[in-house]
């Protein structure tokens, strides 16, 4: 039984770890897919921050720089992306995808310019990357049962960008939901004729929206690399953008739901990750390539409408022309 | 309307762009320090210099013609298929499928049965996300990407736990049977005296792509079906006004389009690996884009872009052999290329149109 709640907690534990990245990359595409904005690339800005946070961070020796770097290169990216489908009406999924690729290139070119280490960072020291932290009280309510050992080891623990995501997930329905500004928001994915009329600038508030989602995306990438792990590799998002997007779509663009689907899969990569725990308790393999692929196959099944329907905002992929 | 001639829309817009990513290429390879003209110099001779360089830009301009074209086929009926890369995986294990478990006599049959066999398992692979946009509305973009990640999950379970020879440990089919390898440039030019280097991968699969990008002209300037993909991707209402079945024309659309794509693995797992390995795709399925944006959706244009990109990759391969500029700069370019031939189209027609605007009016 103690050996049970051992292996849950550590599962549990890394969920929290690899959702953290989830979450706030598909917040950022919620805000700006509210927004009217579609973005396929949460992927590239991801990594360049993880890139750019982590040159910033070995440099410095001072992590918060580096998470400042991280998102100021996402929110480059985001600008780019803007010019390209806000301001001269360019088709937002291609612009996506040159963004993606721009970050792939670009982040290996600068690495092997830079660092000359083959397009990785140097490993970080301590103080160039984020220390986990331990909240109040966690050695003290680890004698209740249950609950002690589940603050210690998942709620308590991690480093202060998981907190940060998990408050996102409140914020991102306040400022959607009871603010003047996030009503306009999603208005602009909705209708964005009725936001002219009512005089509010529709090129503004989607602007507004994608760099609100690169900021986003920033600390998601500098999580990444300084807090996940110690320093950037070639790739090292490795596809975690497109599973913020399957997450958003899941979670039918609602912050509450984000955090679940995210958690669900990051839950998911978690399990992934220790293949002798699924044989262990379920007596039988599961196929890890079946684990890496069952994010992906679940968001086809929602899309199909087979569980629930997703309705993306009705003015998203459009660009808004005044005259129409 | 008409804002520009013809001949604006096709070559000057496209060659623009493509000089503003050239351009910001150059200055990226200014900003990590190296040559750009010794680049492009090196880029060339690399490439082009030898029969040997033509052969690897020639290998990978067919992956590009058959990727280019499913793009295309699907941007004509305003379908974005970003899936190529999964397309091209399955199509893959179809020529594996095939090649390995039936005895084929000859290369030239073994051709045939492995082209079909791909064409069905890309299609099939598109078949999917297409039915799904057509009957359930859900975003083809988004089912496709998710499709090249089951794909390459499928695929690496496949080739791990099911199509592994015993003994080996890395995640590939056993050999094809000799009677199926393709015949390189090489042995298809000898007899006419022409010299080609022996150790170009370049096969006759280019030929297929050539004649698939001939299809793609007659399908859709010349057929019946190839009218209602355009008419639908001009406007979905006025296809349906007029009689046109869009579910119909969406699924057969992307089967073709899955098709193409399927068919890029004659060229890799037949041509070249003569097995099947698990990144046979190296990416093929998203260069599609590029090329296609780039060629203007045209069978022509994507070709002439196919052997483009067919030379930054293999100059690009030779520049991280002699320089310190890594192999991603291939990706910086395809990148800038789609930025500028893609989502910053307007950016660059928008000028030209007022140019053409005001001439056309003193002329007038």
């Amino acid at each position: 039984m103690f050996d049970v709640l051992t292996d849950l907690l550590t599962v549990l534990d890394s969920t929290m770890r690899l959702s953290t990245p989830l979450l706030l990359a598909c917040l950022a595409g919620l805000f700006s897919e509210r927004a009217g904005i579609f973005d396929i690339g949460l992927e590239g800005k991801m990594l360049a921050a993880a890139f750019f946070s982590a040159a910033f961070a070995y440099v410095t020796g001072n992590v918060w720089l580096g998470l400042a770097a991280g998102i100021g290169a996402s929110m480059l990216l985001s600008l780019l992306h803007g010019v390209a489908s806000i301001t001269f009406r360019g088709n937002q999924l291609i612009s996506g995808v040159a963004i993606n690729f721009l970050a792939a290139g670009m982040t290996v070119l600068i690495a092997q310019s830079w660092f000359k280490q083959g397009g990785r960072t140097p490993a970080l020291l301590s103080g160039g990357r984020f220390e986990n932290i331990t909240l109040p009280f966690a050695d003290a309510l680890n004698v209740v049962p249950i609950i002690g050992p589940f603050y210690k080891e998942v709620v308590s623990g991690h480093t202060i960008l998981v907190y940060v995501a998990l408050f996102m997930v409140p914020l991102t329905w306040w400022v959607l939901f009871r603010t003047r500004f996030g009503l306009r928001l999603r208005a602009v994915g909705e209708a964005p004729e009725a936001v002219d009329t009512a005089g509010v600038s529709v090129i503004g508030m989607r602007y507004s929206a994608v760099i609100i989602c690169g900021v986003l995306c920033g600390i998601a990438g500098a999580y990444m690399a300084t807090g996940l792990q110690a320093g950037f590799v070639k790739d090292m998002t490795a596809g975690r953008g497109y599973i913020a997007l399957a997450a958003l779509i899941f979670a039918k663009w609602r912050p509450w739901y984000a955090l679940s689907s995210c958690l669900l899969f990051g839950f998911l990569q978690a399990v992934a990750l220790r293949p002798d725990l699924i044989k262990g308790y379920l007596g039988f393999e599961v196929q890890v390539q079946l684990l890496d692929a069952l994010p992906y196959i679940l968001t086809v099944v929602i899309l199909a409408g087979f569980v629930g329907k997703a309705i993306p905002p009705r003015a998203g992929g459009e660009p808004y022309v005044k005259e129409r | 309307m008409q804002k520009m001639p013809i001949w604006a829309d096709v070559i000057l817009i496209p060659f623009v762009s493509l000089l503003l990513a050239a351009l910001l290429s150059a200055a990226v390879i200014v900003g990590i320090g190296e040559d750009p003209q010794a680049a492009l110099k090196l880029m060339i001779s690399g490439a082009l210099g030898s029969t040997y360089g033509w052969g690897y830009t020639l290998y990978y301009a067919t992956n590009f013609i058959f990727t280019g074209l499913a793009v295309s086929v699907a941007f004509h009926a305003k379908l974005f298929n970003i899936g190529g890369e999964g397309q091209a995986m399955l199509g893959g294990l179809g020529i594996a499928l095939i090649a390995l478990y039936i005895p084929w006599p000859h290369w030239s049959v073994a051709l045939i049965g492995c082209t079909i066999g791909a064409a069905l398992l890309g299609a099939a692979w598109a078949y999917i996300p297409a039915i799904l946009q057509a009957k359930r509305g859900s975003h083809i973009v988004i089912t496709t990407i998710m499709f090249n990640f089951i794909a390459f999950a499928l695929l690496n379970y496949l080739l791990v736990n099911v199509l592994r020879p015993a003994g080996s440990m890395d995640p590939a089919t056993a050999s094809f049977p000799e009677a199926t390898n393709l015949p390189t440039l090489h042995m298809l030019l000898e007899p006419f005296g022409i010299k080609f280097s022996k150790a170009a991968p370049a096969n006759i699969s280019l030929v297929v792509a050539l004649l698939a990008a001939v299809f793609v002209w007659f399908l859709i300037w010349r057929t019946r079906l190839g009218y209602e993909i355009r008419a639908f991707g001009h406007s979905e209402s006025g296809a349906r006004y007029a009689g046109i079945n869009p579910v119909r024309i969406t699924v057969v659309t992307m089967m073709v389009s899955g098709a193409l794509a399927g068919m890029m693995s004659l060229n890799t797992t037949m041509g070249e690996g003569e097995r099947l390995v698990l990144n046979s795709t190296e990416g093929a399925g998203f260069i599609g884009i590029a090329v296609a944006l780039m060629g203007r959706s045209h069978p022509v244009g994507v070709v002439v872009a196919s052997v483009l990109f067919g030379f930054l990759y293999q100059g690009g391969a030779e520049l991280a052999l002699w320089t310190s500029i890594p192999r991603d700069l291939i990706v910086v370019i395809q990148a800038l290329v789609i930025l500028f031939t893609g989502a910053l189209d307007n950016m660059v027609r928008m000028p030209l149109e007022r140019l053409f605007l005001m001439f056309g009016r003193k002329e007038g």
